[in-house]
């Protein structure tokens, strides 16, 4: 219950600070929206290419802007001193961890709404099979927030930081990416029945990486 | 044989040094991975036949199988070697090193899988490459990896480095599996087989199996020997860089330098 309560304290904090510096709202939304818009050249709207590949577009804008989501969570911790603060707080580092995480996975779901949105006026996409999307949304969703903290905290510190922890979170969620998809695919095509085994694997994956936080989070917050 | 490696140095180097390790210059192990890979040359190339189907294109399978184990094998030892550097009681530099040396080996290793598979899959398959469950996990294992190796460039204190570098090995091996399921799933639920996919162990006798079983011998005692001599080498450096520290130290407090000025 401590753990739960810290954890929505940490998840405040980094949601306050969202709201008053509007740094995914005024930096990342965008980002995201110009890569939509750039897929659109890069596929030729005219060939009805879009509307057929638009979930692996969305899921590609939504990884892209997860990395500068989870770049800017501990941008925000590297400046005056916040995570000796964080460290000498006394607050469970697997609370810290969570918190962290579910602010990351409030901001990308909103993100996630909007980009949505982009996708099914720009790509002409009609949308069906609304529970297997919004579930399979909020399992990846949580699945690259924890993946991200988890490299965030793990390159916290290091002098090429920026750099490194795209080419470390990537490959790690390609079952992310993978699951997604073709949970997508099937919702929007109206095979709401084959979309189910994908959001148990995402959940899966979820899982997996929620509790390698929670395991590996406090150690390495010591070191960072 | 071996010799000791003495650079010529500082002039602080009287009594025992900290980083001068000794380096065998040629080894039993060294002498007996080149018999190894020579008796597997010989035996892939001119003493296996030809295959029936396949052709002198079959031959690069008994250098594909054993790289792809191989790389296999070193990210296993990655991660039994990041353990025992986890757990208190085994804690020492060394499985950090071991654990850094069997990664490189590991990639350059799958870079290798890939590469002859993608050689023989082009006169085999007619492509080059196939979105098949085992060539793309090992294409994400390839990437998972390389960003283990660029973590451990990042240049921290040994006991640092040890633990990112320690936890990031395990995140990664524990991810293999789910990559393999994943990939695997999407193929059987979205994907026809569209090619004819040999199951060469099925199908494989006489000199081929006994050439197959002696090139992965060889290219286990290539494993040890290479993540021997690449720990050494990394214990060396590591030497040398506490070697050059303690005499700068020294020099300073010789010249009288105070260390405090700023």
């Amino acid at each position: 219950m401590r753990l739960l309560r810290e954890a929505v304290l940490v998840a405040g904090k980094d949601l306050r600070i969202e709201a008053r510096s509007r740094v995914v709202f005024a930096q990342v939304l965008p980002f995201g929206g110009i890569v939509l818009v750039l897929f659109a050249f890069a596929l030729d709207p005219d060939r009805g290419l879009l509307p057929r590949v638009a979930p692996g577009l969305f899921w590609i804008a939504v990884l892209l802007a997860s990395l500068l989501a989870v770049s800017r969570a501990f941008a925000i911790e590297a400046d005056n001193g916040a995570r000796d603060g964080l460290r000498l707080s006394g607050i469970d580092p697997a609370a810290i961890f969570l918190g962290k995480t579910a602010a990351v996975v409030v901001e990308l779901l909103a993100l996630e709404v909007v980009l949505g949105a982009g996708v099914v006026i720009l790509y002409d996409v009609r949308v069906t099979g609304g529970p297997a999307l919004l579930l399979a949304s909020l399992a990846a969703t949580t699945g690259l927030a924890a993946t991200g903290s988890v490299y965030g905290v793990l390159a916290a510190g290091l002098r090429a930081r920026e750099t490194l922890v795209p080419l470390l979170v990537l490959p790690f969620v390609a079952p992310v990416m993978l699951g997604g998809t073709r949970a997508f695919e099937a919702a929007l095509g109206g095979v709401t029945s084959e979309a189910w085994p994908w959001v148990e694997l995402l959940g899966v994956f979820a899982l997996m990486a929620t509790t390698i936080g929670v395991l590996v989070f406090g150690p390495l917050l010591e070191e960072s | 044989m071996t010799s000791t490696y003495s650079p010529d140095g500082s002039a602080h180097s009287g009594g025992a040094r900290p980083g001068a390790a000794r380096v065998p210059r040629w080894s039993v192990l060294g002498a007996a991975t080149v018999l190894a890979l020579g008796v597997q040359a010989v035996l892939a190339l001119w003493v296996a036949p030809a295959d029936a189907n396949q052709g002198d294109a079959q031959r690069l399978m008994y250098i594909h199988v054993p790289a792809a184990w191989l790389a296999y094998l070193a990210f296993t030892v990655t991660a039994v070697a990041s353990v025992l550097w986890l757990w208190p009681r085994t804690r020492s530099v060394k499985w950090d090193l071991v654990a850094g040396a069997s990664a490189e080996v590991g990639v350059v290793f799958t870079a290798l899988t890939l590469a002859l598979g993608s050689l023989w899959g082009r006169p085999v398959w007619g492509t080059w490459w196939e979105w098949d469950a085992r060539l793309t996990t090992t294409a994400v294992l390839l990437f998972l990896y390389l960003g283990y190796l660029a973590l451990r460039r990042t240049g921290d204190s040994p006991d640092e480095r040890g633990r990112r570098c320690a936890i990031a090995a395990l995140i990664a091996f524990a991810d293999v599996p789910v990559v393999h399921f994943s990939v695997t799933w999407w193929e059987t639920l979205h994907q026809e087989a569209t090619v004819f996919n040999p199951k060469l162990e099925t199908n494989i006798t006489g000199t081929m199996a006994w050439t197959l079983l002696w090139s992965v011998v060889a290219f286990t005692i290539l494993y040890v020997y290479l993540v021997r001599s690449r720990t050494q080498l990394a214990e060396m450096q590591e030497g040398l860089e506490e070697r050059e520290l303690a005499n700068a130290i020294a020099e300073r407090i010789e010249t009288g330098e105070s260390a405090v000025t700023v």
